[in-house]
């Protein structure tokens, strides 16, 4: 709900989060079920991997000629009879949607899912303006009665447990009967519904994501699986679409590509339930639509980004599919990251949009196992941008000074080899000799990080090294002795 | 002179290798070293252990590009004038194969140089396997294991059938194969220390698919995820004991495991 920054106390948020029992419940469940849809879905398809290239390939386009799309959009959208406001930062993308429901006398705003929204801090803005923001996507309702913040990007309310959701239920929904079963998935569903279903007819205004912005038609696209988004587009006065400038594309033929590897990767659906294309508000003789069609679309640091090193990270299409299969993530959950974007390719953005200073742990929280790399849809390098946050860090002294100091002092050994193999035959041989009753340690002096949650094998002995060059001293000490033998017997 | 290139050397004389033996493998389990090496032998390969120290890649994955850059010319400087590099180690050979050529960006002098090395670095199971063409080790280790997929290895060398191929061939063993053996155990390298309590909670599930699988050994390519695993199924108590795969696969798994003390008590 907020744009609260809790990243600089990563560390502090994972605690509290392996703690919690709820979301460890909830938590058990992500990584299996995401994991196996997705590799069923790419089974199925022969050419997935061949799709994965033509959408790394699609994005890299637009991306090399942004300005272009970005012109072409907004004259197609234009033409269409809607309007596209660029926004640099949050407080302007904030301004100008509160500009349109005031001028609109807007007293309530339902909106379809929008990490955008998120980014920007906007239902508490329009909140404190008394426009009252009406969550419409399932997940985004949950939490939004909650006071939270979505924990992923695909499936907001991913860290709660069915439990929770009936209890939340009903706390927030007076008139709802006690004696109402509300054990079952789908009868917590009808419930929602039940409640939504008055608040899309009240709207005045409905602001929904977009998953592409296609230049060629000036059309948005979003795809859900709740047809929350078409209600919230279509019935209000007017539609504004919140978009930032990675979600272009050139025409409705790259988009179909897009999709293809889009559902997949992240529920491991073909397609999801409804894919919604919007250009342009209600024309004469439409049957419904909005009066009006706005399109936000945000920079927020964005365009730094193309010009540098992160560029490739501009090609997500937000499936997903990473923090699916992040270890990391299946540990933690989304909220511990501390602001909008969780796992691995917030791990990658969110320094670009909040800073570095403030972001520092979350690429460092990796263990760079390559799974997020290895299922991304458009191959964006993920380890590889976060390596560069590590540079980054290191270069501006960010790193924190215990690990700085062992590094340099391993560095230094490591890079003298005439120091570092005595030394660390010296050092292998008192470990061998401390440790050699047990064969392990459950405690080592700078090692509590390992030592605290598990053992620390003592060194065999000697280094390899040195055993080795001994080895190959006996064995030329042997050769010699056995020629001089033959000699002799010659 | 550049050395021979991998397909000249295949044309029937005895390639030379160079052994990286890796950090760990050096400082803690020299066996697995030994392991290697006759593996290596055996595979019809003169083995050679120039001097050396470690590849970078905790300097390189804490953003020190500097060390990083100075540890990899080291370890072309000493290794170059082999015929091929080995590693008992997915995480080091991919540091080398997949990374190195990233720290030379730009950099004419040794971009050529860098990308020749690369070419003959290899893990140890995968170059027996697929250059070599081992299919089979003579060895046997009586009792089932399973077999954990470390990250590096499996995914920037594509290393997972070569070890169970070979696996598959010593005698009295068996694999049972556990559940997420391709999820990564929460090693990370220094974030095992970076995030202590993250990377316990990964390697907690990684020892619960251990266990459950009822296996006596615990096998894996890489010291670095073998110590974390053994680390903490010794510390919850489980009887699972683990080794390289080197270890069996060259018929020395009669040895203590990770972290258990040498039968006689002697370093």
């Amino acid at each position: 709900m907020s744009v609260e920054i809790t990243s600089p106390a990563f560390k502090q948020n994972v605690a509290h989060a392996l703690d919690d029992v709820n979301l460890q419940t909830a938590l058990a469940k992500v990584g299996p079920g995401f994991i196996s849809r997705r590799l069923g879905a790419a089974d199925k398809m022969p050419e997935f991997e061949a799709l994965r290239d033509s959408a790394r390939d699609i994005k890299n386009h637009t991306l090399a000629h942004l300005d272009l799309y970005m012109e072409r959009f907004e004259a197609k959208v234009k033409e269409m009879g809607g309007h596209v406001h660029f926004a640099v930062d949050a407080a302007e993308a904030r301004d100008i949607v509160t500009d349109i429901c005031r001028r609109l006398g807007a007293k309530t705003v339902t909106k379809g899912k929008t990490m955008i929204s998120e980014e920007i801090g906007l239902n508490d803005h329009l909140a404190a303006r008394g426009i009252e923001p009406v969550e419409t996507d399932l997940g985004e309702y949950l939490i939004q009665i909650r006071g939270e913040a979505p924990s992923h990007i695909i499936a907001p309310a991913i860290h709660l447990t069915k439990d929770q959701v009936e209890a939340d239920f009903r706390r927030v929904h007076a008139d709802l009967p006690p004696e109402r079963d509300l054990s079952e998935p789908t009868s917590l569903l009808a419930e929602a519904r039940g409640k939504l279903r008055q608040r899309f007819l009240a709207a005045d205004v409905g602001v929904t994501g977009a998953n592409f912005l296609v230049a060629e038609t000036g059309t948005s696209i979003i795809v859900t699986n709740e047809g929350n988004g078409d209600l919230t587009q279509t019935l209000p006065k007017a539609h504004v679409v919140l978009a930032s400038i990675e979600k272009l594309v050139p025409t409705l033929e790259d988009v179909s590509q897009l999709l293809r590897v889009l559902a997949r990767s992240a529920t491991g659906q073909e397609m999801s339930v409804y894919t919604t294309f919007s250009t342009g508000p209600r024309r004469a003789g439409d049957a419904d639509g909005p009066g009006e069609y706005h399109v936000v679309i945000l920079d927020n640091g964005r365009s730094g980004m193309l010009a540098g090193q992160l560029r490739e990270m501009l090609r997500c299409i937000r499936c997903g599919a990473c923090m699916n299969h992040c270890p990391v993530y299946h540990a933690i959950g989304g909220h511990a990251y501390g602001w909008v974007y969780p796992g691995p390719m917030g791990a990658v953005l969110t320094p670009s949009l909040i800073g570095i200073e403030k972001g520092a742990n979350l690429p460092n929280a990796s263990t760079f196992c390559g799974r997020c790399e290895e299922v991304c849809p458009v191959r964006i390098p993920l380890p590889k941008l976060m390596r560069h946050w590590r540079e980054k860090e290191f270069e501006r002294h960010l790193t924190p000074a215990p690990q700085r100091y062992g590094l340099g002092v391993w560095g230094f050994f490591a890079r003298r080899g005439w120091l570092y193999r005595p030394a660390t035959r010296l050092a292998m041989g008192a470990l061998a000799l401390l440790g050699r009753t047990r064969g392990r340690f459950s405690s080592l002096p700078l090692a509590g990080g390992w030592t605290k949650y598990r053992d620390f094998p003592a060194p065999e002995g000697d280094t390899f090294q040195a055993q080795w060059r001994k080895r190959k001293e006996r064995e030329t000490l042997a050769r010699a002795e056995a020629a001089a033998a033959r000699g002799d017997a010659a | 002179m550049h050395p021979a290139s991998p397909t000249e050397t295949d044309a029937g004389k005895t390639p030379r290798v160079g052994l990286f033996c890796t950090c760990l493998v050096d400082t803690l389990r020299p066996s697995v070293g030994f392991a290697a090496a006759k593996l290596l032998e055996e595979a019809g390969c003169e083995v050679d252990v120039p001097r050396q120290t470690c590849c970078g890649q905790p300097a390189f994955n804490s953003g020190d590009r500097a060390t990083s850059r100075a540890l990899a010319e080291q370890v072309i400087v000493a290794f170059e004038g082999y015929d091929y590099v080995v590693a008992p180690s997915g995480s080091c050979a991919g540091m080398i194969k997949a990374h190195y050529p990233e720290l030379f960006v730009g950099d004419p002098d040794w971009m050529g140089r860098v990308d020749r090395f690369c070419a003959k670095v290899f893990e140890l199971v995968s170059f027996l396997v697929d250059v070599r063409g081992v299919a089979r080790v003579a060895a046997a280790y009586e009792g089932t294991v399973t077999y954990h997929d470390s990250c590096s290895g499996l995914r920037e060398l594509g290393v997972k059938r070569q070890p169970r191929a070979l696996l598959a061939t010593v005698d009295g063993l068996s694999l049972v194969e556990m559940g997420e053996a391709d999820t990564c155990c929460g090693f990370g390298g220094t974030f095992c220390v970076k995030y202590p309590q993250v990377s316990d909670a990964i390697v907690g599930k990684k020892a619960d698919h251990i266990d459950a699988t009822g296996a006596g050994t615990l096998l894996a390519g890489d010291l670095g995820c073998l110590m974390n695993m053994a680390g903490k199924l010794q510390r919850r108590g489980s009887p699972v004991r683990a080794r390289h795969v080197a270890e069996v696969l060259a018929g020395m798994g009669d040895g203590p495991a990770i972290g258990e003390p040498a039968p006689s008590g002697k370093a």
